[in-house]
């Protein structure tokens, strides 16, 4: 329910708080509403939940995150919600 | 020790439990509660109460949000799926969570329109490609995801989506450590705090549970070491005679939280004089609603939810086993009629519950022990 997903910005919008996102090779958008303005730029690294950027962290701390979810065997679960955020995705 | 040794640090690991076997005194027993749903899973999937003296208990607290809900919420929700030219939409989690009629997968199976998102923005987005539909998200979480379902509704309010609204079952945590703390067959001798949650509300909420009742609270991260680090800090306070809340979580918890996310709660939210939590009882001003500024996005107004109140399913002790007053194999219905397949209390349903997380590894530990 909690789970916090690290991933790594690729680019931001230019209109909407929103970022696009790698996590694990796979891209989506999520929403940084609730970062402070211009707290984060690509490359930078942030925790996602449910869709939205919850903090900016490092890149050790998104590696110390990750393994963290390796090893509750929920980065399973992390790739698959990050797949399923279609909020901000062309209409299929 | 099994799950331990698969961690890189497992060297560092046994150095803390050494320690934590140190600075325990063995002629006292300790109760410490871990708050968050998360620390459960992990205490249970690492094997940690192996590695820790007999005399520290871990009692599992109430943050674990399907396992708080009341049934009488589920149906309630429920009853939003019932009606005609509804879609309800909810998190993977809640899709298993038994109501009185069903689960809501069972009730989809049945006919019901009621879809999994994994963000409240997909279900707004769902809300804009059907129009002729009204959209109801099924809210639940604690203050890591309420900002989440807060900036989706200033989302849908600045889009101007009429047909979107939000059953609302947002909880907060630190009243529900103060009903813990107040109620007198429970005795907790110290806290490990939530991590994410406090990533969002920062540390100061949990300043009185020191200051007014004595009581270590130590913010903890999620990793085997974090959690045994703040076990560690929590029997140092102990036993200096000590109360203060500390921060283990540094790396992701800002002492003050995150401002804008409280900005967005405050803007969209107001806590509830009181809501009832699953074995706990009502809790005054422990969850939060819409404010009367957005109640054309607030479900419970606009279909008028019946308000139910159900009890546990009978044999079912999922109160006592929230409490801490049960360990989950104690309950009459444990692994026999309760199970992850079939799941009669919520406590089964989730991996953050203290039930499921006891079924998969406690009980699998001691099968290949024995």
């Amino acid at each position: 329910m909690c789970l916090a997903i690290p991933g790594q910005i690729v680019e931001i919008a230019q209109k909407e708080p929103l970022a696009r996102v790698n996590v694990g090779g796979v891209t989506r958008n999520v929403n940084i509403g609730l970062l402070d303005d211009g707290a984060v730029a690509p490359g930078d690294w942030i925790l996602i939940h449910v869709g939205f950027a919850l903090s900016k962290i490092d890149e050790g701390q998104a590696h110390d995150q990750l393994r963290m979810l390796r090893a509750m065997g929920e980065d399973g679960l992390a790739i698959e919600e990050v797949r399923g955020y279609s909020f901000a995705e062309p209409s299929r | 020790m099994k799950y331990v040794d698969e961690f890189r640090d497992a060297g560092i690991i046994s150095g803390v439990a050494r320690e934590i076997v140190r600075a325990a005194d063995p002629s006292r027993l300790y109760r410490i509660m871990e708050v968050c749903g998360g620390h459960t899973h992990a205490i249970y999937r690492h094997g940690l109460r192996d590695v820790l003296p007999a005399n520290i208990e871990l009692v599992h607290g109430p943050g674990c949000p399907v396992c708080v809900l009341p049934t009488g919420r589920v149906d309630d929700g429920l009853a939003i799926a019932a009606r005609e030219n509804v879609i309800l939409t909810c998190f993977g989690d809640m899709m298993r969570v038994p109501g009185t009629k069903g689960t809501p997968l069972e009730l989809k199976a049945r006919g019901a329109d009621i879809r999994m998102v994994y963000s409240p923005l997909d279900a707004l987005r769902i809300a804009a490609s059907n129009p002729e539909k009204h959209v109801c998200f099924f809210a639940i979480g604690f203050e890591t995801t309420a900002p989440s379902t807060a900036l989706t509704i200033l989302r849908a309010q600045e889009l101007g989506v009429t047909n979107f609204s939000v059953f609302c079952n947002h909880v907060t945590i630190v009243p529900a450590m103060r009903a813990i703390l107040d109620s007198p067959d429970m005795r907790i001798d110290g806290f490990v705090g939530p991590g994410h949650v406090s990533s969002i509300t920062g540390c100061r909420p949990y300043e009185f549970i020191a200051r007014d009742y004595g009581k270590p609270v130590v913010v903890s991260g999620f990793e085997p070491l974090d959690i045994l680090e703040s076990i560690l800090l929590i029997l140092r306070q102990l036993d200096a005679g000590e109360a203060s809340v500390e921060n283990q979580y540094k790396r992701i918890v800002p002492w003050e939280g995150n401002p804008p996310a409280l900005m967005a709660l405050a803007r969209v939210f107001e806590l509830r004089p009181y809501f009832e939590w699953r074995g706990l009882g009502f809790i005054s001003q422990s969850a939060l609603g819409l404010k009367p500024d957005f109640a054309g996005f607030d479900a419970e107004k606009l279909f008028n939810v019946p308000g139910v109140r159900v009890t546990d399913p009978r044999g079912a002790q999922c109160g006592e086993v929230l409490k801490g007053v049960l360990k989950p194999p104690q309950c009459k219905l444990f692994g026999t009629e309760c199970n992850p397949e079939h799941p009669v209390g919520a406590l089964m349903v989730s991996s953050e519950g203290a039930c499921a997380a006891y079924y998969r590894y406690a009980m699998h530990a001691s099968a290949v022990e024995a």
